[in-house]
């Protein structure tokens, strides 16, 4: 699975707000550090063991607690419209 | 329409209202009585690209370029340019009225984001008499091009009494064309609205069976028979309950009128007693955090005692100063809407003759230059 942001939405980092937002028609939402995290690396070209590998080298958790998280994230991202996997 | 989970206090929403001027006659229209007045001091280019960046530092992210009608000025693809550079997202707000192939693929060029435009009725009949003007055919071109393109696409349907008949008909097409929202915005009573109110207002009865038509539009998209997302609410005038006025006084929603002079909501200036700093004059970060009037009504201390000691105050902010003033005569008042408002029986009262057959029409004042002076003359007589 390659996942990328779906065409309707735009993510830009803030920096009056110190984090990632979702732009969309008729909407705003901040993101938390995570999810923005994992956003910013959608890009169509990474994979998702791709992601979380990059992730892993970034912030150093456990093994698998930050694949379940990625996942999991994914899933509700892609219930939202936000990312296409 | 924004996510209640953003913090406040930044104007992340823009309005900036390039223009009065607008080719349509709108019975309704929310710009201001003698918006003639505004055309000769319309912010130019320069002013504009001025005001975005300013607002962009500030946090603002969403942008609505509006009017009057934006595509008479001819610099909007430089603004929409300059915007998309800033890191807006873009929405152009329109009626479709002068939008033409060339003209759109230079603004999504530009950077435009979506299109929201403006619709009254699903025949050629009825939207040219609402609007006064031979703009159906016009508007549905738009919508085409719009879809053709795949831009996300916003539909505005102002509802009051004359064409709360047509939600089915223009649902209906804007399933098939693949529109992604659609706003049923029964309309505000302000400015022309207002002139209006005793012929456009609906009755309940009628906004409950039009409520009925959206709940079963609603329940089809839950089948997946169609991917619109609806927004219908029952005005707050018939609920008892106050709206959350721009989600609070100077909170997250700034617009910015054609001579330059910004506002909590497009309809502050019909406040009295208020001043307001041209952003000619002043920054914008200064207007919004420090200026009297973005502070006028922040937060909860300006309050009546009815609101201040109502547990929904941070829920609905005591909700609409302008309707308020209209209303009371005082802006500080609780909003009459609210069942709670001391003057909630005035509302009762307009409402209670909507509900009743009009037996002497009047005919609609439409949207001119010349209206307002011919109402004066009828006051004075
Ligand atoms: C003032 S118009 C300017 C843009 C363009 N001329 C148009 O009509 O689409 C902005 C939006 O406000 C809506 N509108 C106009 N009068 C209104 C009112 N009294 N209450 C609520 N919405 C209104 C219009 O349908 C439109 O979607
Ligand atoms: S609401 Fe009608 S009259 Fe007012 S600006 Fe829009 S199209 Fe023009
Ligand atoms: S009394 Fe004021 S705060 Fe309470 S519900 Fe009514 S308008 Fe809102």
């Amino acid at each position: 699975m390659t996942p990328s942001i779906a065409p309707r939405f735009i993510l830009r980092w803030e920096p009056a707000q110190q984090a990632h937002l979702l732009l969309f028609p008729e909407g705003v939402v901040k993101l938390n550090g995570s999810a923005g995290e994992i956003l910013a690396l959608c890009d169509g070209r990474r994979s998702a063991p791709e992601i979380i590998d990059a992730l892993q080298q970034k912030f150093d958790a456990p093994d698998g607690v930050i694949a379940e998280g990625v996942y999991r994230f994914f899933s509700e991202a892609e219930s939202k419209g936000w990312v296409l996997t | 329409m924004s996510d209640l989970s953003i913090p406040r206090g930044l104007p992340m929403w823009l309005t900036a209202e390039l223009t009065y001027r607008c080719p349509l006659k709108c019975s309704w229209c929310s710009n201001p009585l003698d918006y003639a007045a505004y055309t000769a001091n319309e912010l130019d280019t320069d002013e504009w690209k001025r005001v975005l960046t300013e607002a962009r530092a500030l946090g603002a992210v969403q942008l609505g370029l509006s009017g009057g009608e934006p595509l008479l000025r001819d610099d909007l693809e430089v603004l929409v340019a300059h915007a998309d550079k800033l890191g807006f997202y873009t929405n152009l707000i329109t009626s479709g009225v002068g939008l033409t192939e060339a003209r759109l693929d230079a603004l999504i060029a530009a950077g435009l984001r979506q299109v929201q435009l403006s619709l009254q009725a699903s025949t050629a009949t009825l939207t040219d008499r609402l609007v006064d003007a031979r703009a159906h055919a016009l508007k549905l071109e738009a919508a085409r091009m719009v879809k053709a393109r795949g831009l996300p696409m916003v539909l505005n349907v102002p509802l009051f009494r004359h064409n709360l008949g047509e939600i089915d008909a223009l649902l209906r097409w804007a399933a098939e064309l693949g529109i992604e929202y659609v706003e049923l915005a029964n309309i505000q009573y302000y400015n022309w609205a207002l002139m209006n109110r005793a012929e456009l207002m609906p009755s309940l009865e009628a906004l409950r069976e039009a409520e009925q038509v959206v709940e079963r539009w609603r329940e089809a998209g839950k089948r997946g028979e169609h991917g619109m997302t609806l927004y219908f609410v029952i005005p707050d005038y018939y609920e008892g309950r106050p709206k959350a006025c721009m989600n609070g006084w100077g909170n997250i929603h700034l617009t910015i009128a054609p001579d330059g002079i910004p506002m909590p909501c497009v309809e502050a200036r019909v406040l009295p007693g208020l001043e307001f700093p041209s952003v000619r004059m002043h920054s914008l970060d200064w207007i919004w955090n420090e200026s009297p009037l973005f502070k006028r009504f922040r937060g909860f201390d300006w309050m009546s005692p009815t609101c201040r000691e109502c547990p929904d105050k941070e829920k609905d902010f005591g909700g609409c100063r302008c309707q308020a003033f209209l209303l009371t005569g005082d802006a500080a008042a609780t909003d009459p809407a609210c069942s709670r408002s001391p003057d909630h029986r005035e509302v009762a009262e307009i409402t209670r003759r909507a509900g009743q057959p009009i037996h002497f029409h009047m005919p609609l004042v439409k949207r001119a230059a010349t209206a307002v002076i011919a109402e004066a003359t009828e006051e004075v007589q």
